[in-house]
């Protein structure tokens, strides 16, 4: 009987209520989806430095002066080097190739450049790429050396865009998610008043604290769970439109988001959503409906 | 006991210092603004005194813990001036909310709830809304409402402040007839009519101080 009369009260609430009701489920909407993409990305940008670092080399360029005396001693030094994983010897030859293979859309530019203007290198793939410092400080001044260079350096830039664009979307989460409080605040004051004849009676004849307040935290979680269902299908929503449609092209680069962290999702905000929002109408009725 | 109001230049009700027997019936009587309203606000916990205690039931409620108090008020009924009923609901319905939000279930509800109406009166109405019934029928849903849990004390704040005297007459029989069940009466009034009929314990407060404690009092 008491879950019934909880239950029942709560959906009348929100009906009676259903202006205000709605423009809390909207904001929550937009503040979780906005949270969601957030840490989507976040876990995709993570996914995609294991992805990348795994093949990010270090290119140790070589002077178009070198002999091979030279060349075969930085050759043996990386063989035997601990940090070094593996070695490979890009001849001008392969260079030039993969130059063709890579701007094949370009050809003016693969015209451009003769087979042999492209310097030799050593392809390093290191065991652990956060140790660029110690190979470029130790391979760097060795003869026939021209300059090392870290891809990782390359794909920081990326990862910084991404970075940037995670918070901007977390710094709009936040204000949106402040929106969202307020709303739940108001919204649970307004149905508190409402209700405050009942309120007062019960509290007269000595109704228990969270009888009086359950129906009215639980109108603000099942708001709040409304809201992240409909924020995951605005996530689910764009992937298959953007991710999947209009930036697939991209993803190549990007490397596709899963299902898996999609679904991921639904608990999170779910979960995220009703704890908070619960909270802010417990505090609410703390302050309105005093003891 | 002391109680001052923030923002009053003087205390409300200033060292006072009353005793009430179980079974008793007891008028709190004096002019506005006396501090008589203050007594029973601080019976239910609803203010807390700055000096003293409060001991309602045998227990010391001015220190109790604010989530033991709802258990505590339902040893505890109340009539008030307005009466206080949900207009959307009916005279039965009044009654059994009471019932159903302390976690009775309803089949208790409609074994009590009639009976408690049969009792004040009110057998046949109990399907009228409050708008369908006279002030005094209205003030006998609200005694039933607060006698339905069979409480140890009935407080009644100016319970006939919107009465005619006979219709005030008839609830102060009814009051009676709790009090005789066993239950400990605190009104409070300054309807010196009833006050004069009933010849019951009277205590007189002026300025936050009693003035008069008389056994078999009248208004005077």
């Amino acid at each position: 009987m008491r879950a019934k009369y909880v239950l029942a009260e709560m959906l009348v609430g929100l009906w009676r209520n259903v202006t205000m009701t709605i423009a809390m489920i909207i904001t929550m909407i937009v503040s979780l989806s906005m949270l969601g993409a957030s840490l989507l990305m976040y876990m995709q940008v993570d996914e995609m430095k294991g992805h990348y670092y795994e093949q990010v080399e270090v290119s140790i360029y070589l002077e178009k002066s070198i002999d091979d005396a030279q060349r075969s001693a930085i050759k043996s030094q990386l063989d035997g080097d601990p940090l070094v994983k593996s070695v490979l010897w890009e001849t001008k030859e392969m260079a030039y190739e993969n130059f063709k293979e890579q701007f094949r859309d370009a050809p003016d530019l693969v015209n451009a450049i003769g087979a042999d203007e492209l310097p030799e290198s050593f392809r390093v793939a290191l065991k652990d790429p956060q140790k660029f410092d110690q190979i470029n400080a130790a391979y760097a001044g060795l003869p026939g050396v021209d300059t090392v260079v870290d891809q990782q350096k390359l794909l920081q830039k990326i990862f910084d865009i991404l970075g940037s664009v995670q918070n901007l979307s977390l710094v709009v989460a936040g204000f949106m998610g402040l929106a969202a409080l307020l709303l739940v605040a108001n919204t649970i004051q307004v149905a508190a008043y409402s209700k405050r004849r009942e309120v007062a009676v019960m509290k007269l004849v000595g109704a228990s604290n969270w009888f009086i307040q359950a129906p009215f935290v639980l109108e603000a979680v099942f708001a709040a769970l409304l809201g992240s269902i409909l924020a995951w299908v605005m996530l689910v929503v764009g992937k298959i439109v953007l991710i999947d449609g209009k930036l697939a092209a991209l993803t190549d680069l990007l490397l596709p988001v899963s299902w898996g962290n999609v679904n991921l999702m639904l608990p999170i905000l779910a979960g995220i959503g009703s704890v908070v929002s619960a909270v802010t109408a417990w505090v609410t009725l703390r302050f309105y409906i005093r003891v | 006991m002391t109680k001052t109001y923030p923002k009053a230049s003087r205390p409300s009700l200033d060292d006072v210092s009353v005793s009430i027997e179980k079974g008793d019936f007891v008028f709190f009587i004096g002019p506005s603004g006396s501090g008589k309203s203050s007594i029973v606000k601080l019976m239910l916990h609803e203010i807390k005194p700055n000096k003293g205690k409060v001991i309602v039931n045998g227990k010391e409620i001015s220190s109790m813990r604010s989530w033991k108090i709802p258990s505590f008020r339902r040893s505890i009924g109340c009539v008030f001036q307005d009466f206080r009923l949900l207009p959307n609901k009916t005279a039965y319905e009044n009654v059994a909310f009471a019932l159903e939000v302390i976690g009775k279930s309803k089949a208790v509800a409609r074994r009590v709830v009639p009976e408690v109406l049969e009792l004040v009166g009110l057998g046949g109405k109990e399907h009228r809304y409050p708008h369908e019934l006279s002030g005094g029928e209205q003030q006998r849903v609200a005694v039933a409402r607060a006698f339905v849990n069979r409480p140890l004390i009935l407080l009644a704040d100016e319970p006939t402040g919107n009465l005619d005297p006979d219709t005030s007459i008839e609830i102060m029989r009814l009051l009676d007839r709790i009090n005789r069940t066993g239950t400990t009466v605190v009104m409070v009034t300054h309807d010196s009519n009833i006050v004069n009929q009933m010849r019951r314990r009277v205590i007189e407060i002026e300025g936050g101080r009693i003035v008069r404690d008389q056994a078999r009092g009248v208004y005077g």
